[in-house]
């Protein structure tokens, strides 16, 4: 995850005009943004884990299939973020 | 007081001290011209990065007393303690494109609570102050949980007496925090995040690292647990306890995840942590990155099995007579069994410091709430910028002394029955700020109605759950059985989402009527585009200093009005 606080949004290329503008170019909702139900789907649904085996290096499934959820949802989160960042 | 652990004490006083320093040296970092204005003192200038952001936020989400009572929680019931990890999975998707809405609009209009927000959007002082209640409500008890964190680290350490004197250290601790809040606002907890989640990650590493190796491996830690909840009777004798959740509990644990999600970002701190980001850009790389968190929670929740399998009992437990003692010193005394004296000194400090972040935070939040939406709205109307600072850091003070005056007049668990309440109303302000986010549509009669329904709802729920296994008739949990509510099931449910269900059903099906009938609504001083704007649009400052002079000549803000 690239944190910096260097890169400040702006939009200096292609100015609009005014706040309205700017705005409206932002209100498009894009599809990329469905991908977020995908996290939501795969951890609230405890059937999908709730048993111990396969066992991970000793972990029930329970447990490491949750954890394992936490690096891919942060992935979608990415994925939707770096896709609809040229929104503005 | 006797068997005090020096070394540890010594390390803990040590780094508490480093903080200490950092808390008033806070007041000079990233500084203000003028630090009496809530832009400045509640929301540090609003103007933090994506690396203060995810320190301040994670500083202020993952608490003391999560890092205690979660895997306290899982030493005590198992699986369904591990709710804590899909609750922090699922929150930050669902916030993504909410938690923008609220930092543009609020950037746009100077809003410095969800209060504020709720007042222009609906155009109704009465629901801001219906919020703002309910956000003091919540989060007061929340301050004082914090302590309780403060305090299983203390007793760990053999610092406990009795009367004054033992609580001593606990009243100090906490009179050096309200006093450097009050100097540095925002500024402070923000910076003593760095130190605090620093010593986090270095403190469960550790343990995740050194710990299985010594207990024989992460088979025998579960299979230690699995050989001791197998033990334990079944309901209604015993826990619910598992090393898997058991058929009833799986309803209950999905939408336990789920409704602690749908309320953390509405309680009024993590609403501060927001506010005071640069720009949309900087959250939504947070949302991304904030997680990180969560898979120390879940390493950390699973520190209650290690104590399991370390055979570690909770101070005052007497299992031979069934007294459970204070499940929250399970994880201070794996510490201190496991580690050297000065590592587990260091961990101690980790925990406590990590009560002081979010306190901070919630004690400035709760006190901007009453300045905002109480003084000024109410007390004061033509109050200055300069007063409501004054008040916002005065009430700071009281707000941390009420706390202290809770935790030691009062039996904790109190306070924990409160936190438990507390989660369930501040969901009902949901409707008015999460979904006024997206519409204007719903009336401001109908979502002060649908509040006062979610709210009477979740109380009689709440009322209503025993817990035989604590003695308790009332107040016994966070779920409901469906039984009760005419559901042919043994199946359990998260309160709050059921009370927050009922609002929701009063707020659409009275705003349909009250339309109808063309009852007054209240003015949307907000536009659909306000909900988009980004730091750096024209027109859309970025210092406070800017917004300060909107607020006050907001007509003559594109001249460019020299402020001095």
């Amino acid at each position: 995850m690239a944190v910096h606080d260097e890169s400040h949004p702006s939009s200096r290329h292609r100015e609009p005009a005014s706040v309205e503008e700017a705005a409206r170019r932002r209100m498009n909702f894009s599809p990329w943004n469905l991908l977020l139900v995908l996290p939501l789907v795969g951890t609230l649904f405890p059937a999908i884990y709730n048993k111990q085996d396969p066992t991970l290096g000793g972990w029930p499934f329970f447990y490491w299939y949750q954890m394992i959820a936490i690096p891919v949802s942060v992935a979608i989160t990415i994925i939707v973020y770096r896709a609809t960042r040229g929104e503005r | 007081m006797d068997d005090v652990k020096t070394t540890e004490l010594i390390i803990f006083t040590a780094l508490f001290g480093l903080v200490t320093v950092l808390g008033f040296v806070a007041s000079r970092w990233r500084r203000a011209d003028n630090l009496e204005h809530l832009d400045e003192w509640g929301l540090g200038g609003r103007n933090f990065g994506a690396w203060i952001t995810w320190f301040l936020i994670g500083g202020d989400l993952y608490t003391a007393y999560t890092f205690v009572a979660v895997p306290a929680l899982i030493y005590g019931a198992g699986a369904l303690g591990f709710f804590a990890v899909p609750y922090t999975i699922v929150v930050y998707p669902m916030v993504f494109l909410v938690a923008v809405r609220l930092w543009s609009v609020s950037h746009r209009h100077g809003y410095v609570t969800p209060a504020d927000f709720v007042r222009g959007r609906h155009g109704s002082s009465t629901l801001a102050l219906a919020v703002a209640l309910t956000g003091i409500v919540a989060t007061m008890p929340y301050i004082a949980l914090q302590l309780v964190g403060i305090q299983a680290v203390l007793k760990t350490m053999g610092v406990h007496g009795d009367g004054l004197v033992g609580d001593l250290p606990l009243i100090i601790a906490f009179l050096i925090l309200a006093v450097y809040t009050y100097q540095s606002g925002l500024r402070a907890p923000a910076l003593i995040a760095f130190v605090k989640d620093t010593l986090i990650y270095v403190v469960v590493i550790a343990a995740i690292i050194y710990i299985p190796g010594k207990l024989g491996g992460w088979d025998a830690i579960f299979g230690a647990a699995e050989e001791k909840f197998n033990a334990s009777p079944p309901p209604p004798d015993g826990p619910a306890d598992g090393l898997v959740l058991a058929d009833p509990q799986v309803l209950g644990y999905s939408t336990l995840a789920f409704g602690s999600a749908l309320a953390l970002f509405i309680y009024p701190h993590s609403v501060t942590g927001l506010l005071a980001s640069r720009s949309r850009d900087v959250i939504k790389r947070n949302m991304a990155a904030l997680p990180a968190y969560s898979i120390v929670l879940g390493l950390l929740a699973l520190l209650g099995y290690m104590a399991i399998a370390a055979g570690v009992t909770p101070i005052g437990a007497d299992p031979e007579a069934g007294v459970p003692g204070d499940g929250n010193t399970v994880v201070p005394l794996l510490y201190d069994q496991m580690f050297p004296d000065w590592f587990a000194g260091i961990a101690f400090a980790a925990i406590a410091i990590g009560a002081l972040v979010p306190a901070a935070i919630m004690s400035i939040a709760a006190a901007n709430l009453f300045a905002r939406n109480i003084y000024k709205e109410y007390l004061n109307r033509d109050a200055s910028p300069e007063q409501e600072a004054r008040v916002s850091k005065l009430t700071s003070l009281l707000v941390k002394v009420g706390a202290v005056l809770v935790i030691l007049g009062l039996d904790p668990q109190f306070s924990i029955d409160l936190q438990l309440i507390g989660g369930v109303i501040i969901l009902q302000t949901l409707p008015a700020i999460v979904l006024g986010l997206y519409t204007g549509w719903f009336h401001r009669w109908a979502l002060l109605a649908g509040w006062a329904v979610g709210l009477t709802a979740g109380l009689a729920m709440l009322y209503d759950t025993p817990n035989p296994l604590r003695d308790k008739e009332h107040f016994g949990g966070p779920l409901y059985p469906l039984s009760k509510l005419g559901i042919d099931s043994d199946s359990v449910i998260y309160t709050g989402l059921i009370a927050v269900l009922a609002n929701l059903a009063v707020v659409v099906v009275l705003s349909a009527l009250l339309r109808t009938v063309k009852a007054p609504a209240g003015v949307d001083a907000t536009h659909e585009t306000d909900y988009h704007v980004e730091a750096g649009d024209p027109d859309v400052d970025t210092t406070p200093a800017d917004l300060r002079d909107r607020r006050e000549v907001a007509a003559d803000v594109r001249g460019g009005v020299d402020r001095r």
